[in-house]
């Protein structure tokens, strides 16, 4: 039982990662939205995401109570050692999501809107930058339980460059998810044209951010090349991944719209895989040297039956739902569009 | 500030802020159900214009509840790191499937608040129910998973490990029954009372009457019967905490000394040095008649709990008795309500209004009263007799200061609530303001 729970884990942070991504990078388009067009983008992007983002939003939840109910030692120590980027990362999922529904459902339509769209928009970038972080952090080998000083114990863990470089490779992901996503909803040609080069833009920026990723790895001696190259199947996952981009490029004109995000969620996918695959089990590799790992800190075995029946039978619930609530707003309307 | 206290209020305060909104987000789709019942099977448009209205209050406190639930589960393991490293195998169950009855919510929502006009009508209507049903379940699933701390089971303490760990046993411990219906109760009572007097307010501005007064009905109906059913759910829960954690009821009750035919003690200010209760007013025997059902069974006192494990009795008292002040109050507004039904005039009175109005938010102050009984009532304990609140704080300092920041945040999104919540009241005439329709129209 503990493959599900294990299997649940992954997919349900793969899966915040593409809804949960693409929602934030929507927030950052926003962001990086000169003043005169955003309101027409963000009456797109309100059509885009408005009836299924609090679902959206729910794979965090499920992500955390797997973790708390099944991986319990693993959960407390990402606690104690990455507290405040945990913190930080909250209160940005607080602002956002109250942001977002104030500002619809505010009577009377005045300055407040300003408001609410700045924390938005900020909040929409520091959320998945301290996702990143929290998750570069992991396998930073920098998290030190043995330390003295506050600093090192419960700052140096995650300010570090490599865990700052995965907060803005995040962000830049979470970017290029959303104006990829936002092409299919664009209302006329000028708007396409406009989402292509925020795409195109989004993408050369986590290209770079990458790259970073890469560099702030070496100073920072995380094995991210071995990891990634040096493992069949992340250099598998890599390729996929290149692959899938190019396919992106070669498309991105026709109007197909659920072929490329498709196209993006699986270089998302792939990236996760490439990066998660080499040091599995181990889940938080620490600097000095011990690995806590997913199989030994597991819960008692009927802990992990009984989660796993929940998740399994609780998906017999949701998943339909879930697909029906994405066909009714997306594809029904895409249905129309396209008539 | 020391960092345990300020783990204490930073979990009290986010607790407490939450624990309003999820009331409110899990009562409220019932509210919203009957009036888009009555408007599908009537035809009169007032009943569709209070369920939109109803609705974007749903949306706002959902989102809110979501969020706030969200820094919860973190929550949990940022301040109480010691406690969840044990505790999350054991009372995960409840959470889990918390985790999927709040996710049915949202997509549920989803449906519910976007599909005007796109969707057979008593498929929207479905949808809002199932709202309602799967919020009702996250609540108490919640509830189960604390009544687990009251009452630990489905786990062996041996030597300090947690062996032969049960999660199915664990939440269905002995509390979670008495504990889950008391607070449903106390959600459907305080949000209730709270929706009436917002619109008896209305009323009493004479605006929109005929809106607001059958918002009002279906409001009061469901919080008047909920606080009619409340005082026996409260002694249900009275005789099981007696038995399960007499401390905890030695505190509500400021009853410092072991005694056969103990009273009740009403009111009155505890007072630790001398174990007296000043200017309270006593009713001999009550209290072994309502633990124990005879007048003269012996009721434990704290004399029997050792210093060290008694939970702070002032606080505890007088949570217990403005929780049990208010609920009796709410039994009498009920039964306000239920002479109204028959005396239609009373709804138009002045002074009926201006009574609901001003009961806005005591159901409320019940709840946090009530909650307040539950959790300092078990202190010094996280989980009763097993581990202690200060072994299980986590270890990094400064908690002050993020409790300072938290405080903040809850003020600041508190502000903003209200304000928009007054916005979306003062726009209801503009939005709403048709004569109402009757189904040939």
């Amino acid at each position: 039982m503990n493959y599900v729970v294990i299997t649940f884990l992954w997919l349900s942070i793969l899966l915040y990662f593409v809804l949960g991504g693409a929602d934030f990078g929507a927030g950052i388009i926003e962001l990086f939205t000169s003043s005169h067009q955003v309101s027409r983008t963000r009456r797109t992007l309100y059509h885009a995401i408005g009836p299924i983002w609090e679902a959206n939003h729910m794979w965090l939840i499920i992500a955390v109570v797997i973790l708390f109910v099944g991986f319990p030692v693993i959960y407390t120590q990402l606690s104690i050692y990455l507290h405040i980027p945990m913190l930080i990362m909250l209160l940005g999922i607080t602002a956002r999501g109250t942001a977002f529904v104030f500002r619809h459902y505010d009577a009377v339509r005045d300055e407040m809107q300003e408001l609410y769209n700045r924390v938005f928009v900020w909040s929409s970038f520091v959320t998945p930058l301290f996702l990143g972080i929290i998750a570069g952090s992991t396998v930073s080998g920098q998290i030190q339980p043995d330390a003295k000083d506050f600093l090192t114990a419960y700052v140096y863990g995650w300010f570090n460059w490599f865990s700052v470089a995965v907060g803005f490779f995040t962000v830049a992901l979470c970017g290029f998810l959303a104006a990829v996503y936002l092409i299919g909803e664009a209302e006329d040609e000028r708007d396409r044209r406009e989402f292509i080069r925020k795409a195109r833009n989004a993408n050369l920026i986590a290209i770079a951010c990458g790259v970073l990723v890469f560099v702030a790895a070496e100073i920072d001696n995380v094995p991210l090349m071995k990891w990634v190259f040096k493992d069949a199947v992340g250099l598998l996952a890599v390729s996929a991944a290149t692959v899938s981009l190019i396919a992106l490029w070669a498309l991105i004109r026709r109007k197909r719209r659920l072929l490329l995000r498709l196209l993006v969620s699986f270089q998302v996918t792939m990236i996760l895989l490439a990066i998660s695959y080499a040091h599995f089990p181990n889940i938080i590799i620490m600097a000095n040297g011990e690995s806590l790992s997913l199989y030994e800190y597991e819960a008692p075995a009927k802990t992990l039956a009984a989660l796993g029946w929940a998740l399994l039978v609780g998906s017999l619930f949701i998943l339909p739902a879930l697909f029906y609530l994405y066909y009714s707003f997306q594809i029904k309307k895409m249905r129309h569009f396209e008539e | 500030m020391d960092d345990l206290l300020a783990a204490r209020l930073q979990m009290a305060l986010s607790l407490g802020f939450h624990i309003i909104y999820a009331c409110i987000g899990m009562v409220m789709p019932f509210f919203m159900a009957v009036a888009h019942f009555k408007w599908i099977t009537t035809g009169n448009d007032i009943y569709k214009n209070i369920t939109k209205a109803w609705s974007k209050g749903v949306a706002i406190f959902f989102a809110t509840g979501a969020v706030s639930g969200t820094m919860l589960s973190f929550e949990l393991g940022l301040l109480w790191p010691g406690f969840m490293e044990h505790a999350g195998p054991i009372f995960g169950m409840p959470f889990s499937l918390e985790g999927v009855a709040f996710f049915i919510e949202a997509i549920f929502l989803g449906f519910f608040l976007y599909g005007w006009g796109r969707f057979n009508t008593w498929f929207h209507w479905f949808t809002g129910v199932i709202v309602g049903v799967s919020g009702l379940a996250s609540g108490i699933l919640v509830v189960s998973a604390n009544a687990w701390m009251n009452s630990p089971a489905g786990f062996d303490y041996v030597d300090g490990q947690y062996l032969n760990i049960d999660p199915i046993k664990a939440m269905f411990n002995d509390a979670w029954f008495t504990q889950a219906l008391h607070m449903t109760l106390a959600a459907i009572a305080a949000t209730g009372f709270a929706v009436a007097g917002v619109h008896a307010l209305m009323m009493l501005r004479q605006r929109n009457i005929a809106f607001h007064l059958h918002a009002f009905k279906i409001a009061a109906t469901f919080g008047g019967v909920a606080a009619l059913l409340q005082p026996l759910s409260g002694d249900l829960s009275a005789k099981d905490v007696a038995t399960r954690q007499p401390a905890k009821l030695a505190a509500m009750e400021a009853h410092y000394h072991t005694q056969r035919s103990a009273p009740l003690v009403i009111g009155g200010i505890p007072n630790s040095k001398t174990k007296t209760v000043d200017f309270a007013i006593e009713l001999p025997g009550m209290l072994s008649f309502m633990t124990y059902g005879s007048f003269d069974a012996e009721v434990a006192g704290l004399d029997k709990i050792p210093e060290s494990d008694q939970p702070p009795v002032p606080v505890v008292h007088y949570a217990f008795q403005i929780m049990v002040g208010i609920g009796m109050f709410l039994v009498l507004l009920a039964l306000t309500v239920l002479i109204a039904f028959r005396k239609r005039a009373w709804f138009q009175e002045k002074w009926f209004l201006t009574l609901f109005a001003l009961a806005t938010p005591l159901g409320f102050v019940a709840v946090e009263a009530g909650w307040t009984v539950t959790e300092v009532g078990r202190q010094p304990w996280i989980l009763q007799g097993i581990l202690r609140t200060k072994d299980a704080v986590t270890p990094m300092p400064g908690i002050a200061w993020t409790f300072y920041l938290f405080t903040a945040v809850y003020i600041s999104l508190s502000f903003v609530i209200v304000f928009l919540l007054k916005r979306q009241i003062q726009m209801v005439p503009r939005l709403y303001d048709v004569q109402p329709s009757t189904k040939a129209a």
